[in-house]
């Protein structure tokens, strides 16, 4: 409607005669503009629209549920699930002994070793990706390398983490080490091959020490493709700690899931799952509000 | 007297995937000091090349290039490239961008606050002091152009290098900036060599007029001397005789002797 209005007056002006170039009825047009409430009415089928499916299928999925634990079993009902957690998430944090502590305990010494291998490996791999990207010389060697260990499942280095370091937890974080260095490494190596030759055809025009190369040209404009290789390692590294952490043992996410199914607890292996779930969905969007903050519009 | 920049039987080859590539054949040009000389062709004839010959970025496959008296064999401030994209740097502010050219030039010999004067003088000169501190992406595009003007110019060069600086703008702006560059070039006394493909943007601003013959291995075809005295005003020329007949004399070089034909691949 407003758009309406708005284009009266120019259209008026385009029919009349070339000359004309104050367009009058512009004054009345605003009037009309102002004199309305304040625009932009919540449109509630939009929000509807948004909202109801993914309720819709959560509902569904609970109702299915429902519905197939209905006759007893193994499988626990929702209603039961639901009264677990609100149980198991009222003391997170009690500690019996060292194979008996709140969920709490748990996905924050998970969190820990993630966070620990993957940091190690950012400092690692990061650079590396930096050196690969810049020196022709360096990704030749490397790259074959790259491409041999990659495909290779982070769980087969387990046994050589355990070999190496003699200890559960070094083998954890060694193998979350070993998962998250490749998306880093790759990522950043193809962001600074990737840097348009415009800016460093600036660099060499202006004569830049290789300092201000990095700092003012290299590193803003790779950070972008660093955060998508980071992104991408903790979700990788996030997959990786559960598995790892069964095989491992000790406190963590992964060997509780391990501990309840030895327990046959199903509604507590339930309620991980949806732990792990989330953990995950935050950890991606808390590094995508990251990304975003430092991506830079190219034009 | 002898000449600022001297291209000598500059020949530029490229090994490309596909094979080599002539761009450039026997390239011979003499620019005087305080000229203003624009490159005009059709597109693919090199003249972008020639440019970059000039600034540094490229190495010519033989031949030499001279400025000043000495060799050019890399890029360097004394040769500022102005950039058919602008090619500021998005993570700095307008400001920044200026800033970064102005210390890497004269870091070395003055102060900080020296620097950043230098820096606010050259946004000045191009019109763009309301926004130091914009990003590249709040601006628009020939405020882009000008702050890439501005990043040149406070290299204080000895030749200013423009890559149809103007190409990507609507015709209502570019014609403002020539205007504008016309204006700075008087009074900076500049030495300008400017690539485009436009007619009337090419006999406003120069002295002379290099018209390129079609690649491959395209050459300097006519030289052209725009014998029309200075300060010169767009709205004036457009009847001056002597305007019509450079405008028509280019015009008949690239459309009827060297007409551009689209080459089968």
């Amino acid at each position: 409607m407003v758009s309406a209005v708005f284009h009266s007056p120019s259209d008026s002006v385009a029919g009349a005669s070339v000359a004309v170039s104050r367009p009058a009825p512009a004054a009345p047009a605003a009037e009309v503009i102002k004199a309305k409430p304040p625009r932009a009415p919540i449109d509630w089928r939009a929000v509807a629209l948004r909202v109801l499916p993914p309720l819709l299928s959560i509902a569904l999925l609970i109702g299915l549920w429902a519905l197939a634990t209905m006759k007893g079993g193994s499988f626990p009902t929702p209603a039961a699930t639901f009264d677990a957690a609100v149980k198991l998430f009222s003391d997170p944090f009690y500690r019996n002994g060292p194979n008996d502590q709140g969920i709490g305990w748990n996905i924050l010494n998970s969190l820990g070793r993630v966070g620990m291998g993957f940091g190690l490996a950012a400092l690692v791999g990061i650079p590396l990706g930096f050196i690969i990207g810049r020196f022709e010389f360096a990704n030749r060697m490397v790259s074959p390398l790259i491409a041999l260990l990659k495909p290779v499942s982070p769980l087969a280095w387990l046994p050589i983490g355990l070999l190496a370091f003699k200890s559960a937890n070094p083998a954890a974080i060694w193998t979350i080490f070993i998962c998250s260095i490749w998306p880093m490494v790759v990522n950043t190596a193809v962001g600074v091959q990737r840097v348009p030759t415009d800016y460093l055809n600036v660099a060499r025009v202006l004569k830049l020490s290789e300092w201000k190369v990095i700092t003012r040209i290299l590193l803003p404009a790779v950070l972008p493709y660093v955060l998508t290789g980071v992104r991408l390692s903790v979700g990788t590294a996030w997959l990786v700690i559960v598995a790892a952490e069964m095989l491992t043992g000790g406190v963590g996410i992964g060997f509780w899931v391990w501990d309840e199914w030895n327990n046959l607890n199903v509604a507590h292996i339930l309620i991980a799952i949806f732990v792990i779930g989330t953990v995950g969905l935050l950890l991606e969007w808390a590094l995508i509000s990251l990304a975003k903050h430092f991506t830079f519009e190219g034009d | 007297m002898k000449p600022f920049i001297q291209v000598q039987d500059a020949e530029m080859v490229f090994t490309t995937r596909k094979g080599r590539f002539h761009a450039l054949q026997k390239v011979n040009l003499d620019v005087q000091r305080g000229e203003f000389i624009t490159l005009i062709g059709h597109s693919g004839c090199g003249k972008s090349t020639l440019l970059n010959l000039i600034a540094g970025l490229l190495q010519p496959t033989s031949g030499g290039l001279i400025c000043d008296g000495r060799e050019i064999a890399a890029p360097g401030p004394e040769r500022a490239v102005v950039f058919q994209n602008h090619s500021l740097l998005p993570w700095l502010t307008c400001l920044e961008n200026v800033l970064l050219a102005v210390e890497s030039v004269f870091g070395g010999k003055e102060s900080p606050s020296q620097l950043k004067v230098r820096t606010r003088a050259a946004l000045e000169l191009v019109g763009m002091s309301h926004a130091l501190h914009k990003r590249p992406h709040e601006i628009s595009g020939g405020m882009k152009q000008r702050v890439g003007i501005a990043r040149a110019l406070a290299m204080e060069p000895k030749v200013l290098l423009m890559d149809e600086p103007f190409g990507a703008l609507d015709a209502l702006t570019r014609a403002k900036l020539q205007d504008e560059l016309l204006k700075i070039v008087a009074r900076t006394q500049s030495t300008v060599i400017m690539v485009t493909h436009d007619v009337d943007e090419a006999v406003l601003l120069s002295d002379r007029i290099v018209m390129m013959t079609n690649g491959p291995a395209a050459t300097i075809g006519e030289i052209l001397e725009v014998g029309i005295p200075r300060p010169r005003v767009r709205v004036e020329l457009a009847e001056d005789a002597r305007y019509v007949a450079a405008r028509k004399e280019v015009i008949d070089f690239l459309y009827t002797r060297h007409a551009h034909v689209e080459q089968a691949a």
